[in-house]
């Protein structure tokens, strides 16, 4: 079962695209644009849709997803948190 | 799979274009005409009334753009006939005028000099007229180049920019390679990812057109924003499900343009496109607003990629929604024509899902009305460029 999907390998966050992850779950991902699969260890419950850090980020650092960057860190995130509006901001606007 | 050889029955119009409808619409200049327009269309079986709140003491640009959507609306190959109706008569012939170059049957009625009861009486009787004109029309086999084709997302969510989104952008690849005419639009959420959009202009010049267009949208953010459009953009619905950043959402967007087709020019709100191709039309991301523009523009099947389960449908264009979030596809069921949901499970590749939504357009544009239609859907939504004088 695919738990995770991320579109490229240099993502650092990856979508949980089933319902019900729960922290400490270990998730299967899919690299989508390789066709290869990654493990990650769930630390809290990942609602679907919602993104999970594949590594540990500091405040500042750039976010990709797509392979591009979506916006920067502000505050610290675990490899195995959720990565939403509460730790990640847009550099626009 | 589609190729040259793939046709579509559709109603062909006195212009040469191609619908996929047969709509006897009775279109009102302004809010004061509503009642009027709704009471036709409540006598006459079969016409339907397009209510809106605009249309008095509006200038310059943002009335060209009122009278440039009203009158595509009623061009639109997906209308057979139409009947107008305002407050007075000199917007009213205005509107007939600019209907009646596409050579439809078209009318207007002046409720002034003659009140809501004379006009409603006159206007009945154009009105079923038109209807049972337009229920002789046959469909005919019409090449699938002939079809127009938008697309529009709503509700997006992270499953829309890897599931929902791509299979759109699958679809708009095979179609573009067929000489189909496409269009995609929503400027500020293109924000993040607007140099992937210029790189995949035909030529510098598009290129250049496409940024002036996006830095003026920019512009207008950036002077009233507040803080950086959270809650609006990504919306709430957004980051409920998952998306965090206009970039991220703005990528996610932009799948529905393919990996192949290339951008052959841009057009203002509801202008029309001049050949085939693949369009980028300046327009607000709001979906009942955009679907609009783009119905006005002339298109006769949109679609609608969502991840939360946007609900929306046009009065005069069939809106198919695709969904590739599971969550939605169960609770939501009644108003997903395309279940790409298997996609993201590794089920089915890219490729299929393109194929299974062209089917279902193929299938709609054939006469199977859409979800939105089958419940009443008719978001008609003008766009406003500023207040009224």
């Amino acid at each position: 079962m695919i738990h995770l999907v991320l579109h490229d390998a240099k993502d650092t966050v990856a979508v949980a695209v089933v319902e019900g992850v729960t922290a400490g779950q270990e998730l299967t991902g899919w690299i989508m644009d390789e066709d290869r699969q990654i493990k990650v260890k769930a630390l809290q419950d990942i609602p679907i849709g919602h993104k999970i850090a594949l590594k540990d980020m500091a405040e500042g650092e750039t976010v990709f997803k797509y392979g591009a960057d979506i916006g920067r860190v502000v505050a610290p995130i675990k490899a195995g948190e959720h990565a939403h509006v509460h730790n990640i901001k847009t550099k626009r606007w | 799979m589609i190729s040259k050889n793939t046709t579509f029955a559709g109603y062909r119009r006195e212009n040469g274009r191609v619908g996929v409808r047969n709509h006897v619409i009775i279109l009102p200049v302004d809010d004061l005409s509503n009642a009027a327009a709704e009471a036709v269309a409540h006598n006459i079986k079969g016409a339907l009334a397009l209510p809106h709140p605009y249309g008095r003491l509006q200038f310059g640009a943002d009335l060209d753009l009122h009278f440039r959507t009203l009158i595509g609306t009623g061009s639109n190959p997906n209308v057979a006939a139409v009947v107008v109706i305002g407050i007075e008569e000199g917007w009213t012939q205005r509107v007939v005028e600019g209907i009646a170059k596409t050579g439809k049957p078209v009318v207007g009625f002046g409720i002034e000099l003659h009140g809501d009861h004379d006009t409603i009486m006159r206007a009945s009787k154009a009105a079923k007229t038109f209807v049972q004109a337009a229920s002789e029309l046959r469909r005919e086999e019409c090449p699938i180049s002939e079809l127009w084709v938008s697309t529009k997302c709503g509700e997006s969510d992270t499953t829309s920019g890897c599931g929902s989104n791509p299979t759109v952008g699958n679809a708009f690849d095979k179609l573009y390679e067929l000489g189909s005419t496409l269009v995609f639009g929503e400027t500020t959420e293109l924000t993040g990812g607007e140099h992937i959009v210029a790189q995949r202009c035909r030529t510098p010049r598009v290129a250049e057109q496409f940024m002036a267009m996006f830095d003026r949208y920019q512009d207008t953010v950036n002077r009233h924003k507040t803080d950086d459009l959270s809650e609006s953009q990504p919306t709430k619905g957004n980051i409920a499900g998952g998306l965090t950043t206009i970039e991220e959402k703005a990528f996610g967007n932009i799948q529905k343009i393919g990996k192949k087709c290339l951008i052959d020019g841009v057009l203002d709100k509801a202008e029309a496109p001049t050949g085939a191709g693949l369009w980028f039309m300046d327009s607000s991301s709001a979906a009942a607003e955009m679907v609009t523009l783009v119905a006005a523009a002339g298109f006769a099947v949109h679609l609608f990629p969502t991840g939360q389960g946007n609900v929306i449908g046009n009065p005069i264009l069939p809106v198919i929604k695709i969904s590739a979030n599971p969550r939605t596809v169960r609770t939501m069921s009644e108003h997903i024509d395309v279940d790409s949901s298997g996609l993201l499970q590794r089920e089915m590749v890219l490729d299929q899902a393109g194929d299974r939504l062209l089917e279902m357009m193929l299938r709609t544009a054939n006469g199977r009305l859409t979800a939105a239609e089958a419940l009443g859907h008719r978001e008609f939504v003008l766009t406003r460029l500023y207040e009224s004088a």
